[in-house]
């Protein structure tokens, strides 16, 4: 499953959602860095990877440039014809945006589609997590024209079973709007584009920085510097890391970053996508440094939604904590409830560096989401021209920045999105995420949806957390037999 | 099925007068039932059983012949033998532990659960004052959702800030950083979840057996306490023989709670880390995005034929009590 939904699960403390409240926190800030390149570490790979979620092969065009507007052109390839213009007929849009922040944002986005097109997209809004679940049957079935979904291997698996539409003439006007990371995600198996990428977010580790003063901790660049880090604050009666793995997630967040580190980016996605094995001693290599992280988590993760591990850096019980950029909404959510201004001593770096040649790829996870078109709807013949202009309405950097109005969490990923309004961490995320040579989309997203299930890979490390001193042979293989049984992928 | 239904219904009123018009002209055929009588019967035997038959034992058949596939919804099925047994039987990790905590559910509820609810039940049907408050206090997580009620024992159990804990660390019996982690912990969580099933079982079988208390002959019990009976002898010997038919069901829902078992340990974590079951199992690998179907109808058959065990045992009992 995937890290978002988890948010607002049953029993996730704040029912309040990251989205709603970022915008409470503290924007404002904003006057921001302008990267020209945003993302632009990924350059031009000519032909994109079947494989890889992103396939970067040059250092990043550019470091971060301060200020100033935007400074793409705008998008519109000459000579590529617009989808955008007068329209009639319909179009059903299937959107899993069911937090209220982001209704709000589709409802304006939809709102400038219509004064754009004259057309009023008729939105099926789905719970995030039931959208989630019933994916297969939906795209199955009778699915909308358009809908929302993750990049990377998710979607090449929809892709490859023939319940998407490839858009390739949309993406041939839009294309120069994105740089190559976001374009590499996606492409299918079949080299055509069957997404348009709308927004992302990076995994870093999240600190306080007033704790980290009055402490007198400093921030790890390195593996070792890490882990020294952890038995000091271990030693001053804190909790090193805040860790809250209940469903099974966001363990998969480290075990990610943990062999982006220690084994690269081409073993990481050749494991995801099954050409690497699990029982490879790379793997070992990797559960060794990870149990050497796993007596600083804290006390009753297993059992702690990520808000609660969230809770604990926030009342200063825990120093750090690997998340998602949408932790912030927590942080946000606990602000508003207790009227404190904890979001504006948040800061984060990116995961310690394990002093190897992997270094150079700086790389991380940033989940992509996407816009794509499907195949079965009954009414796409008719109504395809109008999808095809709702996805390139998407791919501009007004449209996304409408939706980062109400839902902060969201960063644009067109170029020519206008980071003026980008607040602090926003900024410090892009930043973060441009000068990343390599980036995953995250475990779930990376890999074959059945081996990240449930009882999958999630309750596989799950087994590993609870004794990291048991037989990793016996552990790997267990994992390997489950991926050996799985149906056989027809893609690729 | 639907526009059947309508068929059924609508002749009955007018087949009485018309069928004994009929039968009086044609004494070919003896019959208590004329035609109308027999289509009638075949309608509202038929339609029952269509339904029965398409519903549950199609879907059954189909779920066995999927359990040897490996198919995943969209993919061209392929019959694979006996590979997803196998891989249950031997390889995949969770599922003898799935199995064995459906075990204990079902010891705990029969060797625990079950008595406590009886035993609250005999307890409350004694005269006494304010028995409905009890009888509510018992009954209420019975009505709760299940939601809130998933959500209640996480606010207890909680490792970090739970009541549980909480109350412990008042009392020094437990550090912050060694509280007992009953969500989280893998050997703890499957008895922190019977204990919270238990807590809606409980009162659901006390008000059952309760109704079935409240319908004993009060006369067996003078005719008892006259006989020198205590209130002990009162219950084994006279009571709980009589109440026959109320203990099978208790049984019987017993069983079926126990092997349907889902609801709390789902809420809680979806079913992992120590709380796997036969049915979370199959919900996380058949339903989820993972739509692991053919993996997940076997499983789904490890668990029909579980079921078939108590399922058995009862029709044989019945069926054995009828023809004597």
């Amino acid at each position: 499953m995937d890290e978002q939904e988890k948010r607002v699960g049953m029993l996730s403390g704040g029912q309040v959602t990251r989205r709603e409240v970022l915008k409470k926190g503290l924007i404002g800030a904003a006057g921001l860095t302008v990267l020209p390149a945003v993302i632009a570490a990924c350059s031009s790979s000519a032909t994109p990877s079947p494989v890889a979620t992103i396939t970067p092969t040059t250092p990043p065009a550019a470091t971060p440039t301060p200020a100033g507007p935007a400074v793409t052109p705008a998008p519109t390839t000459p000579g590529a014809p617009t989808f955008i213009g007068p329209l009639t007929g319909q179009l059903t849009v299937g959107s899993n945006h069911s937090d209220a922040s982001e209704v709000a944002g589709m409802a304006s986005i939809d709102a400038a589609f219509k004064t754009a097109t004259g057309l009023d997209p008729k939105v099926n809004k789905v719970d995030h997590n039931t959208f989630q679940t019933q994916i297969n049957s939906y795209l199955g079935a009778t699915p909308d024209d358009v809908f929302t979904w993750f990049s990377g291997f998710r979607m090449r698996f929809f892709a490859s079973k023939g319940l998407a539409t490839a858009i390739d003439d949309v993406w041939a006007n839009v294309s120069s709007n994105y740089t190559a990371g976001f374009a590499n995600a996606v492409v299918g198996d079949d080299k055509k584009v069957y997404g348009i990428p709308v927004d992302y977010y990076p995994w870093c580790v999240f600190y306080r920085k007033s704790f980290f003063t009055a402490k007198g901790y400093t921030v790890p660049a390195t593996w070792t510097d890490f882990l020294a880090l952890c038995t000091k604050m271990q030693s001053d009666g804190i909790t090193p890391v805040a860790f809250g793995d209940d469903g099974g997630w966001p363990a998969m967040g480290w075990f990610d970053i943990l062999n982006l580190r220690q084994n690269g980016y081409d073993f990481h996605v050749g494991l995801m996508t099954g050409a690497n094995k699990w029982t490879d001693s790379k793997v070992t290599d990797v559960l060794n440094l990870w149990a050497k992280v796993v007596p600083f988590y804290l006390h009753g993760y297993a059992g702690l939604t990520w808000q609660k591990a969230c809770d604990s850096l926030i009342q200063q019980k825990s120093g750090m904590f690997l998340l998602g950029l949408f932790m912030t909404g927590e942080v946000a959510t606990v602000d508003a409830a207790n009227k404190t201004t904890v979001l504006a001593d948040i800061d984060f770096f990116p995961f310690p560096f394990m002093g190897n040649s992997f270094d150079a790829e700086k790389a991380l996870d940033a989940p992509i989401d996407i816009w794509m078109a499907s195949s079965k709807s009954t009414t796409l013949q008719a109504d395809l021209t109008n999808a095809k202009a709702y996805l390139e309405f998407w791919s501009k950097g007004s449209t996304q920045v409408l939706m980062y109005k109400s839902q902060p969490g969201f960063i644009p990923t067109a170029t020519d999105a206008d980071k003026s309004s980008y607040d602090v961490l926003t900024a410090k995320a892009v930043s973060i995420v441009s000068q990343a040579q390599k980036i995953t989309q995250f475990l779930d997203r990376d890999t074959r949806p059945d081996f990240a299930g449930t009882n999958g890979v999630g309750s596989f490390f799950l087994t590993f957390l609870n004794n990291p001193s048991q037989d990793l042979a016996k552990f790997q293989k267990s994992v390997q037999d489950f991926w050996d049984k799985l149906p056989v992928y027809t893609g690729a | 099925m639907s526009e059947l239904e309508p068929q059924a219904l609508a002749p009955a009123p007018a087949s009485a007068g018309a069928g004994a018009s009929v039968s009086t002209k044609r004494p070919r055929h003896y019959s208590l039932l004329n035609r109308r009588d027999k289509t009638l019967l075949a309608i509202m035997v038929g339609v029952p059983l269509a339904i029965f038959v398409t519903l549950i034992w199609a879907m059954t058949l189909v779920s066995i012949v999927w359990s040897f596939t490996d198919w995943n919804g969209t993919d061209p099925m392929h019959f694979v033998g006996l590979d997803n047994y196998t891989q249950l039987f031997t390889t995949y990790p969770f599922f003898w532990p799935a199995v064995a905590h459906n075990v204990m559910w079902l010891l705990f509820f029969i060797c625990i659960a079950t008595p406590i609810g009886i035993l609250l039940a005999v307890l409350l049907d004694r005269p006494l004052r304010g028995s409905w408050i009890y009888q509510s206090i018992f009954f209420t997580p019975v009505v709760l959702s299940l939601a809130v009620v998933g959500f209640i024992w996480e606010l207890q159990y909680n490792a970090q800030d739970g009541f549980i804990n909480s109350v412990l660390m008042a009392f020094n019996v437990v550090k912050p950083n060694s509280t007992i982690d009953f969500i989280g912990d893998p050997s703890l969580n499957i008895w922190a979840v019977l204990v919270a099933a238990s807590w809606r079982h409980i009162g659901y079988i006390m008000v059952l057996y309760l109704a079935g208390l409240k319908s004993v002959d009060p006369s067996l019990r003078e005719a008892a306490a006259i006989d020198g009976a205590n209130e002990r002898q009162t219950f084994i010997h006279v009571v709980f023989p009589v109440m026959a038919p109320i203990n099978v069901v208790i049984v019987v829902v017993t069983v079926i709670e126990s092997l349907r078992a889902f609801d709390i340990a789902y809420i809680l974590n979806q079913g992992i880390n120590g709380l796997e079951l036969l049915s979370t199992l199959i919900v996380n690998t058949m339903l989820s995005e993972a739509s692991l179907i053919g993996f997940g109808s076997a499983i789904a058959v490890v668990l029909l034929v579980v079921s078939l065990v108590p399922i058995v045992l009862y029709l044989t009992r019945v069926l054995r009590s009828e023809d004597i």
